[in-house]
């Protein structure tokens, strides 16, 4: 419980200071939009029938690469001044750290997601609000901020941390991002949610897996 | 002059609890006992010994390199030692690391504060993680003794160097730990910081913490320690008492103490 606590406390240092500077956030949110933007008028598919085909693909694409933007930031801030060390004098059980900055991400990345979808379903004009893409969307946010959260940790201490990221990520990442797409086409094209249920088995198997797993690794990835 | 420093000792002898003076380990607020540190191949602890009674205030100087900051990192559980083992208020560092950081405060070249949060909430944050009771009475309490009361609801990041090393020792005393571990304090701080800085090591709440220091400046050190250690290449070569030492002295020996390594 105690943990529980002072993980609460580091989502709220972490919200107050994004609500002081905008800076994630609005990085993030720009990015997506962006994202979104270009690929529509790069494949010319408003109307087109071939729109559930690369719709989903452009959905996480832009979620991917703005979440990325946004774990980039998380740990920066941290190493500045030395927080991260300050943090790790605390009494606090590593695991709580990780879960503290991990809720933050999660948090960020589902507010720039709840701005951005909207803005997806008026560009490819398709229905957004179907709670099988919503549960979708929050089982693949959730492996995302989980498992970036540590490599995001990791990267930090590298000489070319913006870089390293989504080099040493996206391969670790690339089972829930095919699950996701994967089952986001799915519920575009209408297909039953039966029919999704392996595809969001291999996204909450690689939830649990990968959190328990970042949950015991932290501590070496911070102590070194 | 050099006689003033006290008897001399051998480089190559280690501080031990015969040298410094301390029988009877019962009291001890800090006892390192063959600490050894490696970076890849680069040796940089080499079988630290020290001991520091409660309320002790000792003073570590060494040169670039020498394994200051390493050995203060040690103590603060933020790094591990490859071999021996240390205690810090009773306690290991290494199995009970989480009853260790509950009872020291660090104090370092870096503040350890958020830029964008302001005084108050650095504070009231690391306050939280430490379960401090009483927070809010415990915040002005500081806020008052080190002259930040005016600036409690400015951001961090819109203050100066000194300022923001005000809040920093704030930041480490909001728990009233009985052990402080300063870090180089001093790098970039006004003669104003300074002297909070004297306040912090005296205890800025009044009361008596062991405090083990480490610095580049002789004179600071000397000023605040009840007994001084110079560290060269990762060894304990001289401890002395306070009461013993002679500025110039001091100075003389150092120079000759760290000339190996410089």
């Amino acid at each position: 419980m105690d943990g529980v606590k002072k993980a609460l406390w580091i989502v709220w240092k972490d919200v107050v200071c994004e609500l002081r500077t905008k800076e994630t956030l609005s990085s993030m949110f720009v990015f997506a939009l962006l994202a979104i933007v270009i690929f529509n008028f790069a494949f010319q598919l408003r109307g087109d029938e071939r729109v559930g085909l690369i719709a989903p693909g452009v959905l996480w694409v832009a979620f991917t690469f703005a979440g990325v933007l946004g774990l980039n930031r998380s740990f920066i801030k941290e190493k500045d001044h030395g927080c991260l060390e300050g943090l790790m004098l605390c009494p606090v059980d590593r695991s709580a750290i990780y879960a503290g900055k991990a809720l933050g991400n999660l948090a960020f990345m589902l507010l720039m997601e709840a701005i951005a979808l909207p803005m997806f379903a008026v560009f490819f004009n398709l229905p957004v609000l179907m709670p099988s893409l919503l549960l979708v969307i929050l089982l693949g946010t959730v492996g995302f901020a989980g498992v970036g959260t540590l490599f995001s940790a990791i990267s930090v201490n590298t000489k070319a941390r913006e870089v390293m990221l989504p080099i040493l990520f996206f391969p670790v990442l690339i089972p829930i991002v095919i699950a996701a797409v994967k089952s986001t086409a799915q519920i575009f094209d209408g297909v039953s949610f039966d029919q999704s249920m392996p595809w969001i088995n291999l996204m909450l198997a690689f939830d649990v897996i990968f959190l328990v797993v970042s949950f015991l690794s932290f501590e070496y990835v911070v102590e070194g | 002059m050099l006689q003033a420093v006290g008897p001399s000792k051998s480089p190559a002898v280690e501080s031990t609890a015969t040298e410094t003076g301390i029988g009877d380990t019962a009291d001890l607020a800090v006892e390192v006992s063959g600490v050894t540190k490696d970076y890849g191949s680069h040796a940089v602890l080499k079988g630290i010994r020290l001991q520091v009674k409660a309320g002790e205030k000792v003073t570590i100087v060494g040169p670039n390199g020498a394994g200051k900051t390493t050995l203060l990192k040690i103590l603060a559980t933020i790094s591990r030692p490859l071999a021996g083992t240390a205690r810090v208020a009773g306690f290991d560092i290494t199995r009970e690391a989480v009853e260790v950081r509950r009872r020291i405060g660090v104090i370092s070249h870096q503040p350890y504060l958020y830029d964008d949060l302001t005084v108050e909430e650095n504070v009231k944050f690391y306050g939280k993680m430490y379960d401090v009771p009483d927070l809010e009475e415990r915040v002005r309490l500081l806020a008052g003794k080190l002259g930040l009361l005016h600036r409690l609801h400015d951001q961090v990041g819109t203050l100066s160097r000194g300022l923001q090393q005000r809040v920093s020792i704030a930041r480490a005393a909001v728990h009233d730990p009985p052990v402080m571990l300063l870090d180089e304090p001093d790098t970039g701080l006004d003669q104003q910081a300074a002297g909070m800085l004297r306040a912090v090591i005296e205890g800025v709440d009044g009361g008596r913490r062991t405090v083990i220091m480490t610095t580049h400046n002789l004179e600071l050190g000397l000023s605040v320690c009840d007994r001084i250690a110079v560290l060269v290449n990762g060894r304990i070569v001289h401890t002395e008492e306070r009461s013993s030492v002679v500025l110039e002295g001091f100075r003389e020996l150092y120079y000759r103490l760290t000339e190996v390594q410089r």
